[in-house]
Parts: structure tokens; sequence; C-alpha cells
């Protein structure tokens, strides 16, 4: 985030114009508008409480609501709809993990790759770097079920058909993601000083290698911020896993290539979709599954993002 | 060696190194030719998305009319007597968006506005990363909650209002409202810190008030950001599914304005048809690919006008 004032404030000014704001604050400004300001900021407040109420009220109710359940069986037992007592989510655990690791392997070279031209590499002055600049945007607010469409009649069907497998799935999150970690990694890698490249290239130092040994290094924990945030959003998508096959009720293990599959955002939606009290408190586990693994790699990045975050 | 044997000769450029590589560095063109595919792969994304929603699109309007499409009041493609007019669920959409906005607008911008204008340094670093867990929220665990407690909830709240059923639009659009909050916080939030603090200062300098300076310099100055957040944070409204596929149902085929009942989106018909085992080529499948074009031409239009004015407040402060 770029900071809005050039010059770093110092503590003393900013006590300074506080107290100036103070003190004209007591001399002009009138009673009525004080009780006004005081009013405004009340109503901030509650404003900002009912955002705050929610996200606490989604997380403390999904856990009562799944502290039945929370046991072993979940990680152990597979998915049915007979015996929900002791069903669990085995299958898609495996699923999501498949699904994850493709994500991985596809957006970390391509997104790196992208923001390396785009920031390094790409003339701004041509047209079609322009015209891919504006397409990542877009695209990084394109609803996630149109990627679903564009993976059930391109990636699942059409030209690519590998069918309602779990690499189609992997295929399909890792374009939905992809903008979000191009635009991550364009943020990091700007962040790096200009110097530090000169520094190489005066060396004598070609520019892929001024790139690769210096600039990525230092961008790397951006970069990195950027692509766990992805994978959190990868693995609670479940939209577009809707279109490419993720709702097939899969009571075996899943295989890359080959087979249907499930996941666990998908079958925490097909558990909630039926009538029994239990398997609701089913997809209320599932969903404590997800909402753990979100906030572990979310809290993860916060802490990468200010361990890391360097000031030139 | 003496000085005269190098002076340079009246055609010096023979002397002097070129600043061309010795090597034509093939490995370096070939690196920077990979770099450059892989931003291409964004234009092919575009390009892919609006050809696999054509081509059946295509199909599909040579059977309905456009027209037909456009402005019929029945949505029933799963029947025997089929009707394909989208107004309900794009009216469906459309109240969802309005629910959430509703919702969002307010507690997004006020969030905003504490944060940038009011929160001291310590307080900020607790709700920052608060706002941002609740946008990575999975959506559907918001729409589980929102079903199984947020209605219910509404429900035993309000018991006099005419509810039907299970489902609600209107607190399916409350939920989508909260979700976008902390999109339409934090952009408006990013656009106010940008307004240079003179602005601020001049203003306090003339005896205004927090509130008059919240109000009058820094809204004013940061508009084309807040407009912007609120875009991105309809497009996003708009292309919401899971939680309205389990908030608000599927079921409705006919035009409706009830926000006590169940009410069908474009989003939620892609999601709860794919969903089923239909076979391609039939008309219930290529239908689809109609519903997702109109989605994808409503988000497209309004995410333009979001990058443009938020392109517009960079240009001016940054």
């Amino acid at each position: 985030m770029a900071t809005p004032e050039s010059v770093p404030r110092t503590e003393r000014t900013r006590l300074a114009v506080a107290g100036a704001r103070a003190v004209t604050e007591s001399m002009f400004v009138a009673p009525r508008d004080r009780s006004r300001n005081t009013m405004f900021l009340a109503l901030l407040l509650f404003g900002l409480g009912i955002a705050l109420t929610g996200l606490v009220a989604i997380f403390v109710w999904t856990l009562i609501e799944a502290w039945p359940r929370l046991d072993l069986d979940l990680f152990t037992n597979g998915p049915s709809t007979l015996r929900p007592e002791t069903a669990g989510f085995h299958t898609a655990i495996l699923g999501s993990l498949y699904i994850i690791a493709g994500v991985i392997a596809l957006i970390v070279p391509l997104g790196v790759g992208a923001a390396v031209y785009l920031e390094e590499y790409a003339d701004r002055t041509r047209w079609w770097n322009r015209l891919i600049e504006v397409n990542i945007q877009n695209l990084a607010a394109v609803p996630s079920i149109v990627f679903g469409i564009l993976g059930l009649g391109f990636i699942v069907r059409g030209p690519i058909s590998v069918g309602f497998v779990p690499a189609a799935a992997s295929l399909t999150i890792a374009l939905l993601v992809l903008p979000t970690v191009i635009l991550a990694a364009r943020e990091a890698i700007r962040a790096v000083p200009p110097s530090i490249r000169e520094g190489a290239l005066a060396l004598g130092a070609t520019q892929w290698r001024a790139v690769s040994r210096q600039v990525l290094p230092a961008a790397a924990p951006g970069i990195l911020t950027g692509v766990i945030l992805a994978v959190s959003r990868a693995i609670g998508e479940a939209a577009p896993l809707l279109l490419v096959g993720a709702v097939t009720f899969a009571t075996f293990d899943p295989s890359y290539f080959e087979s249907g599959y499930t996941t666990l955002p998908t079958l925490v939606f097909n558990y909630s979709t039926r009538p029994q009290e239990e398997l609701r408190t089913l997809a209320a586990a599932g969903a404590i599954l997800i909402l753990v693994f979100v906030l572990v790699m979310n809290s993860f990045a916060i802490w990468l993002r200010n361990r890391f975050e360097q000031r030139w | 060696m003496t000085l005269s044997d190098i002076a340079v000769p009246s055609d010096g450029a023979e002397l002097r190194r070129s600043l061309e590589a010795a090597s034509p560095r093939y490995g370096e063109k070939a690196i920077k030719a990979f770099l450059f595919l892989c931003a291409a792969l964004s234009v092919a994304t575009t390009t892919a998305i609006v050809l696999s929603l054509l081509l059946p699109a295509i199909s599909f309007f040579q059977e309905v009319p456009i027209l037909d499409f456009l402005t019929g009041t029945r949505w029933a493609p799963n029947f025997a007597d089929a009707h394909f007019g989208v107004l309900p669920i794009l009216v469906g959409s459309l109240m969802i968006v309005g629910f959430a906005l509703a919702v969002a607008i307010p507690v997004g911008l006020a969030s905003a506005i504490y944060l940038s204008e009011y929160a001291p340094q310590r307080v900020r670093k607790f709700i920052k990363p608060a706002l941002e867990m609740l946008a990575g929220i999975p959506t559907v665990a918001i729409g589980l909650w929102g079903f199984a407690f947020l209605i219910p909830l509404a429900q035993d709240v309000l018991p006099f209002l005419p509810w039907e059923g299970t489902f609600s639009s209107a607190v399916a659009g409350v939920a989508v409202g909260l979700l976008i909050v902390p999109l339409i916080a934090s952009v408006s939030d990013d656009a106010m810190r940008a307004v240079p603090s003179d602005l601020r200062e001049g203003a306090y300098a003339l005896g205004a008030s927090k509130l008059k300076v919240s109000l009058r310099v820094v809204i004013p100055a940061a508009i084309s950001g807040i407009v912007a957040s609120i875009v991105l944070g309809m497009s996003r409204a708009v292309g919401e599914t899971m939680v309205v596929l389990m908030m608000a149902g599927a079921g409705t085929r006919d035009l409706t304005f009830n926000p006590w009942g169940s009410v069908q989106t474009i989003t939620a018909y892609i999601g709860s048809t794919a969903t089923g085992d239909i076979a391609t080529g039939t008309i219930q499948y290529d239908s689809i690919f109609a519903a997702g074009a109109l989605l994808f031409v409503l988000t497209f239009a309004v995410n333009m006008v979001a990058i443009r004015l938020a392109r517009r407040f960079r240009e001016v402060y940054e």
C-alpha cells in the first residue's frame, strides 16, 4: 500500500496537529456541532459493530452447531446420508487437497511469471501490454461461477476435455485465483526499489539475472503472502466446482486424472440442502474444517506480511 | 604503449565497445517470451470465457428469440412447456444486489470513515485484519449460517412479516451485504487515506469540526474511489452464488418482487441446474450458457466503470 505522504510523519508532528485541532475545536466549534460529532462517531462505531458482530456470529454459531460432531470420524470416514452420526469428510478432504496441490503448482509459476513480465519487461506504451493489464483487473472481478462455466465448456468438455476429474477443478480454480496472485506479486515486485535492479545491471548482470537473483528474493515474502491468500480463497470456493463435477457423492478416494471426486465446500453444500438435522450438524462440522484452514492460512499470511515487511 | 597509440582516430566508433551484448543471449529472449506467455494467458482466459459462453449461447438463441428471452416473465427451462423469459431471474439478482447494497453501503462506509479518520493506530491494527478475515470466510459457511441461523432468527424477531417457507430473498441480500462490507470498507479506506493531509489540516485550521472534515472534505475528495468500491461491491453481489443458492432457494419461476419468500437469481439458476445431470446439446444445457453470458455482460460493464473510477482517484493523488 502506498503511503499518502511522501515524508513519514513523526510522532511529534502528529501530536502537534492533534493539539492544534483540539484548540481550534474548543475555540471555534459550537457546542451543537460537538454533540453532533459524538453522535456521528457513535453512528460509525455502530456500523463497524454490525460488521464485527456478523463475523463473530458466523464463527460462534458454526462452532456451537458443529460441536457434537467435532471428532476423528470427520477425517477417517467417507460421506454417507444413511449414517450421518459417523459420516465424515475423508474423500472430500483428499479431493480438496488434490485440487489445492494442482492450483499451487499452476499459480506460482504462472502468476509470478506474469507479474515479472508486467513489472520488469513490459513496455507500457504498447497497446497489448495495456490490454493485458486492464484484462487482468477485469478478470479479478469476474464472478466465480463464470469460471465454472469456462471449466464446464472448455476444460471438462470442449477443447481440453479432461472430463469431470480433479485436474479439471485444479485448472478452473487456478484460472480463477490467478489475477489475485498476479496483482499481489506485482505490488511486491513494485515495492523493490529500482536501485537494487540498477546496481545488479551496473555490475553486468543480464536482466533476467537481476530479476531472479535480486528482485524476486526481495519480493518473495510479498509474493508468498499473495499466494497464501489465493490458496485460502481456493479452498473455500464452491460455486465453480458445482459445474465441474465436484457434487458427485464420491465415497472412494479420488484419483487426479481419472475419477469423480468431491470437495469440502461442495459436500458441505450437499449436506446442508438435506432436511435431516444430523446432516446439518455434519455440514457445520465441515464448515469448521474449512474455516480453521482459512483462519490458519490468513493468520500466517498476515504474520508473514508484518514479519518481512521491508522499508527501503 | 604511448598515448598516441590509443588516440581516437577520426572514425572513433570502431574503438568504442558496443553496448550490445557480445552474444545474442537466446536464453534471455526465451525467458522473456515465456514470461510474456504467462501474462498473455489472462487474455487467453478471457477469450476462452467469451468463446465458451458464446458458442452455446448462439445455438440457444437460434431456438429462443432474443426478444422473448429479454422480455419474458416466466423462466421454466426444465418443464415440458418450457419458458425462457429471463426477467424473473434478472429481477431476482437485482433484488439481492439492492438489499445487499442497502446493508453494505452504510456499514462499509461507516467502517471506512472510522478506520481512516477516527481510529487510533492501535485499534486500526486490530480491525483491519478482522475485516480481512470476514472477507476470507468461505461463502458456503456464510450460506449455511444464513440459512440455518439468520433466516430463522429474522422470522422469530419479525413474526408479523409475511414469511413464506424457509427461504427469504431479503435476508439472503443482507447476508450478501455482510459479505461485501469488507470490500467496500477497504477500497474506500484506501481512497480516503490517499487524500493528502494538507486538505484536512487546512479545514481544521479554518475551525471545521472532525465531522465536517470527514463529510465535506475527505469524502468529496475521495468520491471516485468510494463510488468505485460500491460498484465493485455491486459486481460481487451480482455474481455471488452459494449464499443466494442456499438462502433464497432456486425454485421460483415467475416474476416476483417478494422479499419474504424464495427468489431465483441468474447465478443460483446456473449453480442449481449444472448440478443435475444435463445432457449436452439440449436447450436446457445451452440455457446455462445464455444465462452465464448475460451475467458476464452485466458484471463486465460494471467492472469497467469501477476500473475507470479507481484509476481516476489514483491519478489525482498518487
